[in-house]
Formats: structure tokens, sequence, C-alpha cells
């Protein structure tokens, strides 16, 4: 088969159900000629991914476990992973977590214990996941994590989650300058807002794709499909120079002073 | 029964693989049609598309069977 990550074995993380951006990107890897392991966290995931893929007619070469908050799990499924896949050549890191009660109001609120699982989960997990996959990257690799503007700047409601995703773009760099050696990439994609299951825990989230389709460059909003051929391009040969870098798919609202 | 009905119940079957036969508009998602709290906020969310509305945090708190959901569409479209 053809395709940019054709004879690439790839772990997709995060396929919560068809809106999840790791939905998009793994049927743009799939695209793609790469073959997917998918993680899941919960038995409600696996069955909405078995679904899709049955639907998608995308036959994975592995489904694995995998809670990020727990580090035996994390080393249960690459140990899997390893046993019955081997080597790996891509790494894509789609998932986060906060409280739903965080998401809204005032950040100075934000309790001690709602910071710390936004940043375990939706951070620190980027660390324990990379740290587990590196023996699997024996020719090489690419790590693509997902961010938002919410990290650079202040998004009303995005609160604990964009202090999360500015710690997970730090961790990108410095694990970028560790693996580099070892000819792994590791890289960012700061998506626009897209409408999915974690998106809707955010509060006044239409108001947020509103305000994007009124002032982005593109005057639109950007969807998964748009963010999966974004790290397509990152997982595969053509992004071979590029790491430590956060890529902005999001119509260009970044670039805004007002 | 109305045609919100049946497209809100062909939306229900389809996403909480329940039998059609279990959908009135007495039944409780939680309940009655086993949904937990993700499985509503996704089936708010296909609602929305559904129908081309929005509906808000606030009121989907509120939603609790699906006759509510059908009064809330019938009123706000």
């Amino acid at each position: 088969m053809q395709g940019l990550l054709a004879g690439k074995r790839i772990v997709v993380m995060g396929v919560a159900n068809e809106r999840s951006i790791a939905w998009g990107i793994a049927k743009a890897a799939h695209r793609e000629g790469a073959r997917l392991i998918f993680t899941y966290r919960k038995e409600r995931s696996l069955q909405k991914l078995d679904q899709l893929l049955a639907a998608s007619g995308i036959d994975p070469l592995l489904r694995v476990a995998c809670d990020v908050a727990d580090d035996a799990s994390v080393a249960r499924a690459f140990a899997d992973i390893g046993e019955q896949v081997g080597t790996i050549h891509g790494l894509v890191h789609s998932l986060a977590f906060a409280d739903h009660k965080e998401l809204q109001g005032e950040f100075v609120q934000t309790s001690r214990a709602g910071y710390h699982l936004a940043q375990d989960v939706s951070a620190y997990s980027l660390v324990a996941v990379a740290r587990a996959a590196r023996p699997l990257f024996r020719e090489g690799g690419s790590i693509v994590t997902q961010t938002y503007i919410g990290a650079e700047r202040v998004v009303p409601n995005y609160n604990v989650m964009g202090v999360a995703k500015a710690a997970l773009e730090a961790c990108v760099r410095y694990l970028a300058r560790d693996l580099g050696p070892d000819g792994i990439r590791v890289n960012a994609v700061s998506s626009g807002p897209v409408r999915t299951l974690s998106a809707k825990g955010v509060a006044g989230f239409n108001d947020v794709l509103a305000a994007v389709e009124q002032k982005a460059p593109l005057r639109r909003n950007i969807d998964q499909d748009e963010v999966g051929d974004a790290t397509v391009f990152l997982l595969s040969h053509l992004s071979r120079g590029i790491t430590g870098e956060v890529l902005h798919v999001d119509a260009g609202y970044h670039i805004l002073g007002f | 029964m109305s045609d919100t009905f049946e497209r809100v119940k062909n939306i229900i079957v389809d996403k909480l693989g329940v039998d059609a036969s279990k959908v009135t508009p007495e039944s409780t998602f939680k309940d009655d049609l086993g949904a937990d709290s993700l499985d509503v906020v996704e089936l708010i969310m296909e609602l929305e598309d559904e129908f081309d509305m929005e509906i808000s945090d606030e009121d989907a708190e509120k939603i609790s069977t699906v006759g509510d959901v059908v009064t809330y569409i019938e009123q706000h479209q």
C-alpha cells in the first residue's frame, strides 16, 4: 500500500467516540497506509472503538487497555505492544482530563486536587508514555500530542486545562531534546476548537466556536480531519527535520492580536 | 406521537443501543435507558446536530426524560 505512512506502526491513544480528534487522526493515518494500535481506558471506550473500527473497515494490529494515570497500566500496555507488535514508528497522544467543575468561572478558584488531576492526566501522561514507548522506537519515530491556544493565552473557562496544556507544550520541548539522539521527534498540534465530547465539558464552548468563525483569517472552524492530516505530516518522513514544535491548525486564529 | 419524538427516538436507539420499544416519553435516560453522564452529553450533541440548535449547559442539566427533550426541542425550534 502506498501512502505517507506506509509500513509504519502507530499507536493511537484517546479515541472516545467518532468526534474524537484521535479518531480523525486514526482515519488519516489509516488512509496513508499506517497499521494502527489503539489504547483505550475503559470498557466503555473499547465498545465505541470496536463499533468505529467495524464501521470504517480499519483492522487494528492491537487494542490494549491503558490508563495513563496509572504507571503499572502504562507499563503493561507498552509491554503488550512490544510483545505483540514489536517495533513502532509513531505515537499519537490525544487525551486530557479535568473535572467539569474546574472548567467554568474564575481560574483563581482552581482547587489543588483539580490542578493536580489536570496536570497528571493531560501533561505528565505524555512523559510517562514517551518513556514507556521509547524502547519500541527501534528505528526512531515521531510522537505527536494535541494542545490548544489556551496554553498560550487566556481562554475564559478553559482555566486549569490551559495551564495543563502550557505544561504539556513545555514537556514536548524537554522530551524532544532527550529523545532526539534516539531519532525520536516530539511535536504538538495546536488545533482550533473542535466539537468533541471533552470540549463540551468547557463552559460556553459554543461561544468560542462562534468567535473563531467570525474572526479567524480563514473565517471558519477546523475539523478532526484537518487535525488528522497535519498530524500525519508530523508522523511522516516529510517532517523529519522538525522536533519540539507546536504547529497551529486553527484557521490562523492564533496570529490575531484582537 | 410527534415527528420530533420519532427523530429523537431514532437517535436514542442508535446511540444507546436500546430497543425502540423501551423509548417512551416517560423513559428516564439514566434509570430506564441505562445512559451514563457521558452518554447524555453525546446524545445532546447528536440532538444539536440533528435539529440544528444549541442546548445550553443549564438546560441540558434539567433534562431527565425523553419527553423533556422533545418538549425542549419543540419549544426552541
